[in-house]
């Protein structure tokens, strides 16, 4: 019905983002592809051997699959529906521990219950939830700033808790907490997958056969590879989830929230029970990315190292940098983050130390960045490649400062995906036609009330 | 816009009530308490206060079914502080709320909403970030889709999808009553002030409401597109719905309320017709440099 060009850009333009599941699942594809290929051939340009290779690729991708997790259980709070949490670390925490008490090992330190895993995940997202909602409950009902308060409250209460001396019969204390259940992947592979000295049951021996003709011969690397797999996954369950969520009728409730509260109110939306839902909802996300991360993926936690708000604060940064509010972006960013941000600065050194550069080493910042005057880069590079693990934040400002001039919106832009279940733009007249002719309002003119 | 009688007797049939006009007579007053249906808003002796002001002081006045019914008054008379007790944005210091009968003094806005009885605010309120579309597609009351488990399971989510796509072309027809279905896609932050006020009354509609309260809506509106929205009311008056409308200009609620309520400091002045109004010498007073 409508022809001009800037009409029809328009209705193209929303059919794209609405419709873009296919487009958007492709990106997410081939971006992972690129990353494999790049960090494969940074392993082979430092002459690892094959089972080296693999490993960087296999490390590249748990990170990449658990920050896409935690990244998306964030979106569905802040970049969907404006709730400020930083205590991300706090419900990851929570998810991780209730993992290991619910299924770890009865006769391990601390003692789990030994619940079967399914069961340990699921309450382990339950717990994060209703702590979420023990958090956010009296600050939802306030203003918003209340929320971010009480979050980052919450996050470091628990980290202080699980510290606790009184509580080291269930958490460890300071001593961390280790009794993890095995992974699916090391299950799936082992006769008794608990017990370090296992031999591999039929499955394994076949996979492992496969990949010690291929000249991967670490066993554990094969259970790595397959747990990694398995979390990209969940990784696409929970996107498909999430993006169901957003374009919902629930989602589109989450956005008006987001942008005009009291709006969604005057037009009969009972703000309140929206932002509770999506709330635990985004925490039981989280509950599952610890549990899956540093539970068990790491097997192994220790709250004076694990669970820092600066942890929370890397989640953010990976949603800025996708885009919030995009769930596609919310992987992208999760992906870009934690392989090129977080991991890539790990190998240059050892890049940098194949060009056979004898760099010097100056002692501080200030020997470091003095002979640039006298035209003299080199000791700046040599501090930077001998201290890249701090320079990482360096890097990571930089680039958000950058992000924010050129692309405020995050890397795909002004990508805010329609919250709709189906393709607004494409119109359905019957239904209008036989809606009209059982009499309506415009059609009958007089009321028949 | 067609379908929604059919679509209020479906998801929440119960909503459904029969007015029948003309019923207000004298006898209404008395039964303060249980209002009749030709009544659908009465306000009785309302009162709110922030800290020493005293925004609206003990106004008592109510809008027949199916009228077109003006509220008019200088800059802080109170009408807004008005409108926002009635629709529960602010609880009242004392008074009561009448909407169909029940009281409604104190409700949530969302309760109230639900009700059916849903306002615009004086500075339209868009959801920036959000297209035209989905603007009108977050009004309907009662959508499956807002609960989480339908928007998600497989199974019950095409309960979802058909109603969104019933929905879809309601909305589509709304934008073309108020002749802003070329803006369908586009999103609500790139309209001009004007289109954004027929986008609010637009999506007022899609929650398909007993009693509209409109709060300033021509303010800004350029003249073309003013006339264009008092024809729409007009339309939707005469299909039955019940508007109160707060407007600053005399003129516009002289020529197009058959009811009008004179507010001054917070006090019902003066009610009546458009003469009634017109002829009254304490309006005439308060409005004194004002032309009437
Ligand atoms: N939230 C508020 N806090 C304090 N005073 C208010 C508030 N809202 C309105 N007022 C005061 O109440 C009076 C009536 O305002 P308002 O209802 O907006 O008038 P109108 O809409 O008729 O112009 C004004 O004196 C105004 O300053
Ligand atoms: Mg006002």
């Amino acid at each position: 019905m409508s022809n001009s060009p800037r009409e029809r850009l328009s209705v193209l333009r929303t059919r794209f983002s609405q419709g873009g599941g296919v487009n958007d699942a492709a990106l997410l594809l081939v971006t992972m592809l690129a990353l494999w290929v790049l960090f494969a051939a940074v392993g082979m340009y430092l002459q690892y051997d094959t089972a080296g290779v693999l490993g960087t690729v296999v490390n590249m991708t748990f990170l990449v699959a658990v920050y896409a997790l935690a990244v998306l259980a964030l979106n569905l709070q802040w970049g969907y529906a404006g709730l400020f949490n930083i205590g991300v670390a706090g419900f990851m925490a929570v998810g991780a521990y209730s993992v290991g008490i619910l299924s770890g090992d009865p006769g391990g330190t601390p003692a789990g219950f030994g619940l079967p895993l399914p069961i340990g995940i699921l309450g382990a997202m339950l717990i994060a939830a209703l702590v979420g909602l023990v958090a956010a409950f009296p600050a939802l009902r306030l203003r918003a700033d209340y929320l971010a308060i009480a979050t980052v409250a919450m996050s470091e209460i628990i980290r202080t808790t699980l510290l606790a001396r009184p509580f080291a019969e269930i958490t460890g204390a300071g001593q961390g907490f280790r009794n993890f259940p095995s992974n699916p992947a090391r299950t799936l592979y082992y006769e008794n997958p608990g017990d370090v000295t296992s031999e591999p049951n039929a499955i394994g021996e076949a996979v492992f056969g496969v990949f010690e003709s291929l000249g991967v011969a670490r066993t554990n690397l094969v259970v790595d590879l397959t747990y990694a797999l398995l979390l990209l996954v969940i990784v696409g369950i929970v996107y498909v989830l999430s993006r169901r969520t957003g374009n919902s009728p629930f989602g589109r409730v989450l956005k008006a929230i987001r942008e005009d509260e009291l709006v969604a109110e005057s037009l009969g939306k009972d703000t309140r029970l929206f932002k509770i839902k999506i709330f635990m909802l985004g925490c039981a996300l989280m509950g599952l990315a610890g549990a899956l991360w540093q539970g068990l993926g790491n097997q192994s936690v220790n709250p004076t190292t694990n669970f820092l708000p600066v942890l929370t604060f890397y989640i953010f940064i990976a949603l800025i940098v996708g885009g919030s509010g995009s769930n596609t972006g919310s992987v992208l960013g999760g992906a870009v983050f934690a392989a090129l941000l977080f991991l890539l600065p790990t190998y240059i050194s050892n890049i940098v130390s194949t060009f056979n550069l004898t760099l010097p080493r100056p002692n501080s910042a200030v020997e470091a960045v003095t002979p640039l005057f006298s035209a003299d880069p080199m000791p700046l590079v040599g501090f930077v490649v001998a201290n890249i693990d701090s320079m990482r934040f360096i890097i990571i400002g930089v680039l958000l400062v950058w992000l924010m001039q050129n692309r405020p919106d995050g890397l795909l832009g002004h990508r805010k995906e329609v919250a709709s279940s189906v393709d607004l733009m494409q119109r359905d007249r019957k239904r209008g036609q036989t809606a009209a002719t059982d009499g309506g309002r415009s059609q009958g003119g007089e009321s028949d009330e | 816009m067609s379908d929604t009688e059919e679509r209020q007797a479906a998801p929440d049939g119960t909503d459904a009530d029969h007015e029948e006009p003309g019923t207000a007579d004298s006898a209404v007053e008395e039964a303060a308490k249980s209002t009749p249906r030709g009544i659908p808003l009465r306000v009785q002796n309302l009162r709110k206060e922030f800290g020493g002001i005293t925004a609206v002081a003990d106004a008592s006045f109510h809008v027949e079914a199916g009228s077109l019914t003006g509220l008019i008054g200088p800059n802080g008379a109170g009408k807004s502080t008005t409108f926002n007790c009635i629709a529960g944005v602010h609880r009242p210091t004392a008074g009561k709320v009448y909407f169909q009968g029940e009281d409604i003094t104190g409700l949530r806005p969302e309760q109230v909403a639900n009700k059916g009885l849903v306002r615009t605010f004086q500075i339209a309120r868009e959801m920036e970030d959000m297209t035209v579309l989905e603007n009108m597609m977050l009004a309907p009351r009662g959508q499956v889709g807002e609960s989480l488990a339908y928007s998600v399971l497989p199974g019950l989510r095409d309960q979802v999808v058909t109603q969104e796509e019933d929905l879809r072309e309601r909305a589509w027809e709304t934008l073309e009553f108020f002749e802003i279905d070329h803006l369908a896609g586009d999103y609500a932050g790139s309209l001009s002030g004007g289109q954004r006020k027929l986008l609010e009354m637009a999506r007022v509609l899609m929650t398909d409401p007993e009693m509209v309260l409109l709060d300033e809506p021509l303010a800004g509106v350029n003249p073309t597109l003013e006339k264009k929205l008092l024809e729409r009311v007009h339309e939707l008056r005469d299909q039955g719905l019940t508007f109160l409308l707060v407007e600053h200009d005399m003129d516009i609620i002289m020529n197009h309320c058959e009811h009008i309520i004179v507010m001054h400091q917070g006090k019902v002045l003066a009610e009546g017709g458009a003469e009634d109004i017109r002829n009254d010498d304490r309006v005439i007073d308060a409005y004194l440099g004002e032309t009437l």
